[in-house]
């Protein structure tokens, strides 16, 4: 009975096998973006915990400076009153070729680290010179042509982008002379010892379980995850659809069976472990579409977090057990998720009537208002969480909501227009064009909302990226106002420089920095001279009116926005840079793409904390097309290993590549949803198929050809996208809003002006149409080749 | 002639049965006059009248209606003759169910450019549906959506209205009220009536009487 009661149900896809398709590509779609974004994510955070035990970081409270660094001498308080301590010095050392990131450490107190157990790491370690530098192979090719320095040693058990060495060479490296970063507690129970509390006031204990990457790492990933959840958000509108048509279509059978004996629970039951198997199915589809396209997206990602936030993601996508089950978990959920509307619906309406689809256009007025209302609460509970709190994650809230709220929105909205668009109708046949579009709507709604989320989401997503690529470009020219930028290896060279460029006539301003750490924040203070470069190019975002004044008579310093908005600094409040060195901020200024804090001070004054501050770096002003024969002569007249010197047009190019790059996934995620949306048109047009002949034949039979109404069903789809896009734009821009004004700052710390790319909105019409038209190709080529035969049979008594 | 049926044969290629539908079958009709076509259930009735609606297409013999040959007629020519020579009523009624009964009544002459709305107004009069001008087909009973049916119908001003069982979906009362509007608005509007019924009582309203059987006339 069982058996062949579940045959008879099953029997309904192999009779509508396209929309079975649907189901399980809608399905195995949702799981696999899904599911993709979760690979990304899970191994980013497996590299992560790899590089944190291969540094010996792992599992270990560490001490950090409330601000500035810790002076050699507080860590040697410490040790006398018997705290077992590492000492570290960490910053970022930059090379001609990018920044690496140089860790200093006690090879003979540092906790075991697979990078230093390594066999002949070890032995290196202890038994001969400790001046030595231990990297990566990957990493080897940043150092080149770097003179001076220590014996290399490759080793694979360290992360790439990271240079271990002796705490000593490390502070000649990074001119922190006297200065820790951080101190690694070696020991958890403290019994006996003075508190540390007490021994070190303004040293911050962070516990081990801390975070171990940063802000803007943790940051993308949740951008990530919020993509990743969208995406599956849109494809399970096509489940819906498609589950509640399966259980609506079978209406019939379903009372057929219960005449037969069968409870309902028992056809609940039955019908359950159809979908489930569906679920499994799909999932598994899923799943390894997910993989693919997690492996396809990982180098992207990698190069991302490598190039503006700086963590290193390495190694090969795994495929671990937890992955699998929280994807195949994902989409029993989703198809729960979605399916429980239509077993809702099942349970309450009488199993005996049909209803018919005339009546579900009719009371799907009352549904619409109540979809309206909710969509309204989320948008107002979205805004509310937004007032009442604040954070990354609230931010997220106000975004869920705005979406989801204006796609419940969309059903009255669209039901509305079209009964205006009805009623302004001077044809006959438009008038009935119109009618019918608002009688199908109950059908197309949910893709109708997918349509819009996804265009919304390109629109917002495009917007920020754009208005961030423009405001980028712009900044890079203010910043990077020398033509050429030049660096050399010592004092020496530095002079014979300043004379070689003297003789030619051409201006050149030293560039000299230090870095320091405050409140465990890296920072770079940088000296500058007064010139009208800094004063007529600098971007200032706020300022005081006496700015460069201020800066340049030694009292003040100008900030970049994020260390403004992380300490929240601005123009008057005071800055410690270290226990003795203390600045008024005049000014903060945009540094964007800048994970780091920056400091601007004049140079006597950074002089004056910090004695020994290098002076290898210089730009060069000058005519653009003077340039290269400039950068020829250099070349000429100094030896490579002494000189590098570089043309900023160079490096504008190369930073722009960095910044598209990190752009890529979330491009690429867009445009799937788009696609998932495109096909959520299509399931729904031909799932209705068969309740659409009924519609059209009469019309038909009043002398409408039926290449007519092929080409009727192909601008209604058009007329449907065109308005999901209209509707969709002002949804999308204030999504950009929310991204660039709060979002933004809570995850990059700055906030970004707004610009409008009016081109890209058409350009995603002309998608939205493009997926509109492949979507009712289909189902308009069928119609115009119909036989009149299957018209005729509409009419047919013995229906 | 106003309609005439030459020797008109049809075979449905996808039928399992091998005999044709129709065969040979003539008739003629004088306009502003009514003939009742009867036969029993499958005789080939609604085929024939589907025919003469340009609704399909015939194997052979000829249908001419008021001069012009359906023969050979493209797709758009006879979708036109549709529009405005020959209109229809269906057992099943067929209203759009989209647009109310006001939108319905005046779809087909509003199609066929023939809009005259005196002319509708006066047949929502006569057919008692004034008050129902802004329901949906579906918040009307069934003798209402007939009636709909024939005044979207006759609203065109056809030359000829054919009308398949346009009462076998009704009960008695129902049906004896619609058949009776049904000829009063005929005589009123002029148009021809080729009318299918199972019913002699019917057919008896009607000026001749023919009898389908097996596919061809009696
Ligand atoms: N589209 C079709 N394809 C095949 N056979 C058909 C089709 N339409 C009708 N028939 C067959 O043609 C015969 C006549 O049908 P029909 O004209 O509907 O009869 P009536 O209207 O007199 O009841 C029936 O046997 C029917 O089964
Ligand atoms: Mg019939």
């Amino acid at each position: 009975m069982k058996r062949a009661t579940f045959g008879a149900l099953i029997s309904h896809w192999q009779k509508h096998p396209l929309q079975l398709l649907a189901l399980v590509v809608g399905l195995a779609i949702a799981t696999a973006l899904w599911s993709a974004v979760q690979a990304i994510n899970s191994e980013a955070r497996a590299s992560y915990a790899r590089a944190s035990a291969q540094l010996g970081f792992s599992g270990l409270d560490v001490l950090i400076p409330e601000n500035g660094t810790i002076p050699v001498t507080s860590y040697v308080n410490l040790r006398r009153a018997g705290w077992k301590l590492a000492p570290v010095i960490e910053g970022r050392w930059r090379l001609p070729k990018g920044s690496v990131r140089l860790i200093g450490i006690d090879p003979l107190s540092h906790p075991s680290a697979s990078a230093l157990t390594d066999a002949t790491t070890f032995k290196l370690v202890n038994l001969t010179s400790p001046l030595q530098i231990f990297l990566h192979p990957n990493t080897k090719e940043k150092l080149d042509g770097i003179p001076d320095l220590p014996p290399i040693t490759l080793t694979d058990s360290l992360p790439t982008g990271v240079v271990l060495t002796d705490i000593s060479i490390a502070e000649q490296l990074l001119t922190h002379h006297g200065q820790l970063s951080r101190l690694i507690v070696l020991q958890n129970k403290s019994i006996g010892l003075t508190p540390l509390a007490v021994l070190a006031p303004n040293l911050i204990l962070q516990s081990a379980n801390g975070s171990q990457t940063g802000r803007l790492a943790d940051s993308f990933h949740l951008n990530l995850t919020a993509f990743g959840f969208l995406s599956f958000a849109v494809g399970l509108f096509i489940v819906q659809g498609t589950v509640g048509l399966g259980i609506e279509q079978r209406r019939n059978l379903f009372r057929t069976l219960r005449a037969m004996g069968l409870s309902l629970n028992q056809l609940v039951v039955l019908l359950l472990s159809e979908l489930v198997l569906v679920a499994l199915t799909a999932g598994g589809i899923g799943l390894i579409l997910g993989y693919l396209l997690a492996g396809a997206l990982l180098p992207d990602v990698s190069s991302t977090l490598n190039g503006i936030y700086g963590e290193s993601v390495e190694g090969e996508l795994a495929l671990r057990p937890s992955w699998v089950l929280s994807g195949l978990g994902m989409a029993l959920f989703g198809t729960a998720l979605a399916s429980g509307h239509a077993f809702a619906s099942f349970y309450k309406m009488p199993i005996l009537t049909i209803p018919g689809f005339q009546s579900r256009a009719h009371t799907a007025g009352t549904g619409y208002k109540m979809m309206a209302i909710t969509g309204s609460g989320l948008i107002v509970t979205g805004g509310i969480a937004m007032v009442l709190f604040d954070g990354l994650l609230v931010g997220f809230a106000l975004l869920a909501g705005l979406m989801l709220g204006s796609a419940l929105l969309l059903p009255l909205l669209l039901s509305k227009i079209l009964t205006i668009a009805e009623k302004a109708a001077s044809g006959a046949l438009s008038e009935w064009v119109w009618a019918d579009m608002r009688a199908q709507l109950p059908g197309v709604s949910l893709a109708m909302m997918a349509l819009m989320l996804a265009l919304a989401t390109n629109i917002g997503v495009g917007t920020m990226v754009s208005s961030f690529r423009l405001t980028f470009l712009g900044w890079m020219n203010q910043r990077f106002s020398s033509e050429i930028y030049v660096s050399v290896n010592n004092d020496e060279q530095a002079s014979e420089l300043v004379n070689w460029l003297d003789s030619r006539g051409v201006t050149s301003l030293p560039i000299r920095w230090a870095e320091i750490s405050s409140m465990g924040i890296p920072i770079r203070v940088y000296g500058a001279m007064d010139h009208s470069r800094y004063r007529k190019n600098w971007p200032v975002l706020q300022a005081v009116e006496t700015l460069w004044d201020d800066v340049f008579i030694g009292s003040g310093a100008l900030i970049n926005e994020q260390l403004a908005r992380r300490l929240n600094l601005w123009p008057g409040d005071e800055l410690a840079l270290s226990t003795d060195w203390k600045v008024t901020v005049s000014g903060v200024y945009s540094d964007y793409g800048n994970p780091h804090g920056q400091v601007l001070v004049s140079l006597s004054n950074l002089l004056h904390n910090v004695p020994d501050v290098p002076n290898r770096q210089f730009g060069l002003k000058l005519p653009l097309k003077e340039v290269p024969a400039l950068m020829k002569e250099l070349q000429e007249d100094f030896d490579s290993r002494d000189i590098l010197a570089i043309d900023t047009t160079d490096i504008k190019a190369r930073s722009l590549a960095v910044f598209d790059r990190t752009f890529i996934v979330t491009g690429a995620l867009n445009l799937l949803t788009l696609g998932v949306a495109g096909f959520a048109i299509l399931t729904s047009l031909l799932t209705l198929w068969n309740i659409r002949l009924p519609q059209l034949a009469p019309i038909w039979a009043l002398g409408v050809t039926r290449r007519q109404l092929a080409w009727l069903e192909l601008l209604r789809s058009l007329a449907l996208a065109t308005l999901a896009a209209v509707l969709a734009l002002p949804l999308g821009l204030l999504l950009a809003w929310v991204l660039l004004s709060i979002i933004n700052v809570e995850a990059f710390g700055w906030k970004l002006p707004m610009f409008l790319f009016p081109m890209d909105w058409l350009r995603l019409l002309g998608l939205a149409w493009i997926a509109a038209i492949i979507a009712a190709a289909f189902p308009a080529f069928k119609l115009a080749r119909i036989k009149p035969s299957e018209l005729l049979e509409v009419f047919a008594h013995e229906r | 002639m106003l309609l005439s049926v030459r020797s008109v044969s049809k075979r449905y290629s996808d039928s399992p049965e091998t005999r044709a539908v129709l065969c040979d079958v003539s008739v003629e009709l004088k306009a502003g006059t009514s003939v009742a076509l009867t036969g029993e259930s499958g005789s080939g009735k609604s085929t024939l009248l589907n025919l003469i609606a340009a609704l399909d297409h015939y194997d052979s013999g000829d249908i001419s209606i008021d001069g012009t040959s359906l023969t050979g007629l493209s797709d758009k020519a006879r979708s036109m003759m549709r529009r405005t020579e020959v209109a229809l009523v269906f057992q099943q009624f067929n209203l759009i169910p989209s647009l109310t009964v006001e939108q319905n009544l005046s779809l087909h002459a509003r199609l066929g450019g023939r809009l005259d709305l005196e002319w509708i107004s006066t047949l929502t009069q006569r057919l008692g549906l004034s008050d129902l001008v802004d329901r949906y087909p579906e918040q009307i009973s069934g003798g209402q959506q007939q009636r709909v049916a024939i005044g979207r119908a006759l609203a065109v001003r056809p030359k000829l209205l054919l009308a398949d069982e346009p009462t076998g979906n009704l009960d008695e009362t129902t049906s004896s009220e619609v058949m009776k509007l049904l000829m009063e608005l005929i005589q009123t509007s002029g148009a021809s009536l080729f009318l299918v019924t199972h019913s002699s009582r019917i057919a008896s309203q009607l000026e001749r009487q023919i009898h389908l059987s097996e596919g061809s006339l009696q």
